[in-house]
């Protein structure tokens, strides 16, 4: 069986170098420290800059009082809104009918929406002058009424945030298929559940952080950023500063993990380039973790009501939901979509004949919420996959069989979904039954068996994802879908490889590299990629949406067959045969079946560039540019299955197995898509049993440092077992789909249906996440004191439950 | 009142005036320019801060320049021999136990420490060993198998040694 997280299942390798396990290329800078992240770099002159910001969830500013910060030493500027002429507001790349959008000011004015929303930069020689003039700083508030639940923020007597608006909601979005009233007349069942997802914190362990640099004489504004999107931040900025785009680079150096934190244009990323213009200083702004916590955007924060119309033989006829999402008190750059996507995965690997779902975007006095890894299809996954597992026990069903009847098979791919989607590829049977046999499912529920007669509380949880990735065809996307790759063979036969798609850890510089050396009959030492720099790489988007491979890499394949098409024209014309005959293998280009005829690739590519005996119309040099436009989106799926048990005593669960089987399309590093895998895993279980951002009733962050944020260590992530399925996707010629968000997709539902399922014969059928012991000791408390004990320990293994009395 | 400290890190003796609540990791970003110690949360609560202090992992963002006077530091720079990786670096490179790499200086110090109180750890005694370090990237298996492929490295060499010295 495979395990200690080693892959069993044999990825398809199509070349020399993808598909194998090839070590990082960026790793030995890495470990032995010597590379830089933003907070690392230094240039002459460097000022540092800290924000004031508001103690209060919702309130007015009377006064600000800056002159005693003014006056300490070292300090070189105070600057409040007032001061903040000529710098645009935070942007918000939706566009929808109904969506109000406020207007976000770099610094606040007048009043506060948030806690920890910036007032006043401070700007200092040093670090430590510019957080002691930050404490000099007084600021006088009148505190104003907070709002911080969603569903009394859409009560007619509540207060508002945005008076003018005349409503805390943000917007109203439906989503319809089929015929929902005849499902549920049709219905010998109806399922509900209210699920909540509550409001995490992505954590990236390097904090944000922010160098700018402006050049009066050259009109040059350098902004090194700890960013997924660095074309997209420069844009931004030169809106926000109003330079020319053409005066900006963004370099985006070392970035030390983002999981969609970094997919934004941030308060600071306008104020801090501002503020360096301004004093004619670079200036540096570097996130502490309290910061971090409080307004670094936040993830998920949706409340779920879930129906699901069956037939009693386990045919799904329906799916009803309403799904409530806190934007918190301001849009960032994609707030507001993030629900979209819930609502277009709400459907999951099911045939779902009638859909009606309807989102309510609610603003609250919190930080707002973005994308943060898997961004609205975690939420979904949740959803549907949670009432799969309700819906198989009111059934009384297993629940594996229940969702494999409403799979769609194989042959009926490319398949459209209730929702609208054409999912490119799949086999959900193969994956499902992988996992099971993996995980010895049928000795598990045997097992469980035994437990509840011994009165120990032993579950078992499987979830059957599907997710959106290569985000995305551009039509579907708020600011273009497409990536570029520029691939560029130099004089000596070295590789230049830029690409838009620039990581954060995700190892493009490897798989990137991986990908042209087998094109070009190379090794992955002779091929360097760049990224991360605007006057470098041509622009691009970036890296989130499991779309640096699928997409990123895909306009490189693209870049390298224009190439080879080059190559093949040169070397007809110097072997003196045609372009169809030429093959390009083991560093030589000649003519196929005939070893003679043939030249190194580094004679080749030379002639390229001396440009002496070329064809006709040939083009001097070696590089090409493409921009890939994906047709569709791709959609990875997989199975999970947890086997946990839940000590009744202290609440705590302790997983016992976790098996994952992905299926991520074709893999160009086996080692690396493990890695994503288990990251993944290691988040979403995260969420299921420890994470969760707690504001109290004034809207005061409670969970504000790492002491009281659970972040799991290594003791708190069990070994996982992983295998693949490989199903090609059609969507790109490499048939990769993207495995950066699976594991958080699919682990969460895993374990709390595992969970879910221990208690069972405790008739409960859902506590709310994170499932911390205290909360699960209350819940077994509450039904124990419901239940005779003898019931309890008499339910049979996948048994409808016992209801507990109202 | 600022103090006088003399602090040798990575081998090198380092001589300056120092506030007294400057914290190490500060001056050794900021003062020596060695910036492969991270700043990951500055309460001692993430590990990517982690320096060896006379041997022992400490996190440098709860150690005052002050109270390193007189004392020698390894930072992640001064880990590897010249050219060659110090055996843990290898094995972080070779089990993929890295990703973003902000916490792996830290955690490659924090396993150092580890694998000289134990040569030999277990699988949990790995991961109760590097609890002060937190990794969002990895999932933690990677980082496990690295140290277990670690300690095996550096057995190996402490038998080659020991049979050289027969």
């Amino acid at each position: 069986m495979a395990s200690n997280g080693k892959t069993n299942g044999k990825a398809k390798g199509n070349g020399q170098w993808v598909g194998k396990k090839f070590k990082r290329k960026e790793d030995p800078r890495l470990v032995r420290g010597i590379s830089h992240y933003t907070d690392d770099i230094k240039v002459p002159r460097l000022a540092y800059c800290v924000f004031v910001r508001s103690p209060h969830a919702h309130a007015r500013i009377v006064s600000i009082d800056t002159e005693a910060a003014r006056n300490h030493p070292g300090v070189l500027a105070v600057v409040t809104a007032a001061d903040l002429e000529g710098l645009g507001m935070i942007p918000c790349a939706m566009q929808m009918p109904d969506l109000k959008i406020p207007s976000h000011p770099a610094l606040a004015k007048e009043r506060v929406r948030y806690l920890g929303e910036p007032v006043v930069a401070v700007v200092a020689e040093d670090a430590y002058a510019a957080r002691d003039a930050a404490e000099l700083v007084v600021v006088e508030y009148e505190a104003l009424p907070v709002v911080l639940d969603m569903e009394k923020a859409l009560e007619k007597e509540s207060s508002l945030i945005y008076p003018e608006f005349g409503t805390n909601k943000a917007f109203t979005h439906a989503m319809k298929s089929g015929d929902i009233d005849a499902a549920y007349k049709k219905a010998d069942r109806v399922v509900k559940i209210r699920l909540l997802n509550q409001r995490v914190a992505p954590t990236a362990m390097e904090p944000r952080s922010i160098v700018a640099e402006y050049l009066p004489g050259e009109n040059r504004l350098t902004i090194w950023a700890s960013t997924q999107i660095p074309h997209l931040l420069k844009t931004q900025v030169a809106i926000m500063v109003c330079l020319p785009e053409t005066a900006v680079r963004v370099i985006a150096p070392e970035v030390g993990g983002g999981f969609g934190s970094k997919l934004n244009v941030y308060a600071e990323d306008g104020v801090v380039p501002w503020l360096a213009m301004k004093l004619g200083r670079p200036v540096k702004w570097t996130e502490t973790r309290r910061e971090s916590l409080m307004v670094t955007i936040h993830g998920r924060d949706t409340i779920n009501y879930l129906e699901l119309a069956l037939k009693k033989d386990g045919t799904i006829l329906g799916l009803r939901a309403k799904i409530l999402a806190d934007m918190g008190a301001y849009h960032q750059l994609l707030t507001p979509l993030i629900p979209q996507l819930t609502a277009l995965m709400l459907p999951g690997c099911y045939k779902i004949p009638a859909f009606d779902c309807e989102i309510i975007g609610v603003f609250t006095n919190k930080m707002s919420t973005d994308a943060y890894r898997g961004a609205g299809r975690p939420e979904a996954a949740y959803d549907i996959e949670r009432l799969m597992d309700c819906a198989a026990r009111e059934l009384n069903q297993d629940p594996a069989k229940f969702r494999s009847k409403n799979f769609p098979q194989p042959k009926e791919f490319p398949f459209t979904t209730a929702a609208g989607l054409l999912y490119d590829s799949a086999n959900y049977q193969q994956s499902l039954k992988r996992a099971l046999q993996l995980a010895g499912y049928d000795k598990l529920r045997e097992k469980q068996k035994a437990a509840w007669k011994q009165g120990r509380y032993f579950g078992i949880g499987v979830s059957t994802y599907v997710e959106i990735c290569a985000i995305g065809p551009s039509a579907a996307t708020p600011a273009g879908g497409w990536e570029s790759g520029t691939v560029r063979i130099e004089p000596t036969g070295k590789v230049t490889v830029l690409t838009g798609a620039s990581p954060h850890g995700q190892g493009q510089e490897t798989t990137f590299a991986q990908l042209v050396a087998d094109q070009f009959g190379i090794t992955p030492d002779d091929v360097t990629v760049i990224h991360g720099d605007t006057l470098a790489v041509p622009y691009g988007i970036g890296t989130f949406g499991s779309r640096g491979t699928a997409v990123g890499g895909t306009a490189i394949y693209f870049a390298v067959q224009k190439l080879k098409t080059k190559i093949a024209a040169l070397a007809a014309h110097l072997l003196s045969a045609k372009p169809v005959d030429i093959v390009i293998a083991n560093g030589r280009v000649g003519l196929k079946g005939n070893s003679k005829k043939s030249m190194s690739w580094g004679e080749l590519v030379l002639a390229a560039y001396t440009a002496r005996n070329i064809p006709p119309g040939f083009e001097p040099g070696m590089e090409a540019t493409h921009f890939f436009e994906p047709s569709n989106f791709t959609f990875p799926f997989g199975t999970h299955v947890a086997a946990v048990e839940v000590d009744a005593e202290t609440g705590e669960t302790k997983i016992e197995k976790y098996v994952a089987v992905d299926d991520c399309g074709n893999v160009i590093n086996p080692l690396l898509v493990d890695g994503q895998v288990q990251g993944g895993i290691a988040q979403g279980l995260s969420q299921a049993l420890y994470e969760e951002l707690v504001y109290n009733e004034d809207g005061q962050l409670l969970t504000g440092s790492l002491m009281d944020y659970a972040l799991p260590k290594a003791a708190h992530i069990p070994e996982f077992i992983l295998d693949r399925t490989v199903t090609p996707t059609p969507v790109n010629p490499m048939g990769v789909k993207g495995v950066g968000e699976a594991g958080t997709i699919a682990s969460t539902p895993c374990i709390v249906n595992a969970v879910c399922d221990a208690l069972a014969p405790l008739g409960i059928t859902n506590i709310d996440m994170p499932l911390k012991p205290e909360r699960v000791w209350r819940a077994i408390t509450a039904a124990q004191a419901n239940i005779p004990v003898a019931a309890q320990l008499t339910s049979k293994p996948g048994a409808r439950s016992s209801r507990r009395p109202a | 009142m600022k103090k006088n400290v003399r602090i040798v890190i990575n081998g090198t003796e380092h001589r300056a005036e120092v506030e007294p609540r400057l914290l190490l990791v500060h001056f050794l970003r900021e003062n020596c320019a060695l910036t492969g110690t991270h700043i990951g949360c500055e309460t001692s609560l993430c590990g990517a801060c982690t320096v060896l202090l006379d041997g022992m992992a400490v996190k440098s963002c709860t150690v005052l320049a002050v109270q390193a006077d007189g004392r020698s530091v390894t930072t992640i720079e001064g880990l590897a021999q010249s050219e060659n990786l110090h055996p843990i670096q290898e094995a972080f490179w070779e089990e993929h136990g890295l990703q973003c790499g902000y916490c792996t200086p830290g955690m490659i110090l924090c396993a150092h420490d580890l694998l000289q109180q134990s040569a030999s750890p277990t699988e949990q005694e790995i991961r109760d060993g590097i609890a002060g370090n937190l990794c969002r990237c990895t999932g933690y298996q990677h980082i496990v198998n690295a140290v277990k492929s670690a300690s095996r490295k550096l057995n190996q060499r402490q038998r080659a040694a020991a049979r050289a010295a027969d």
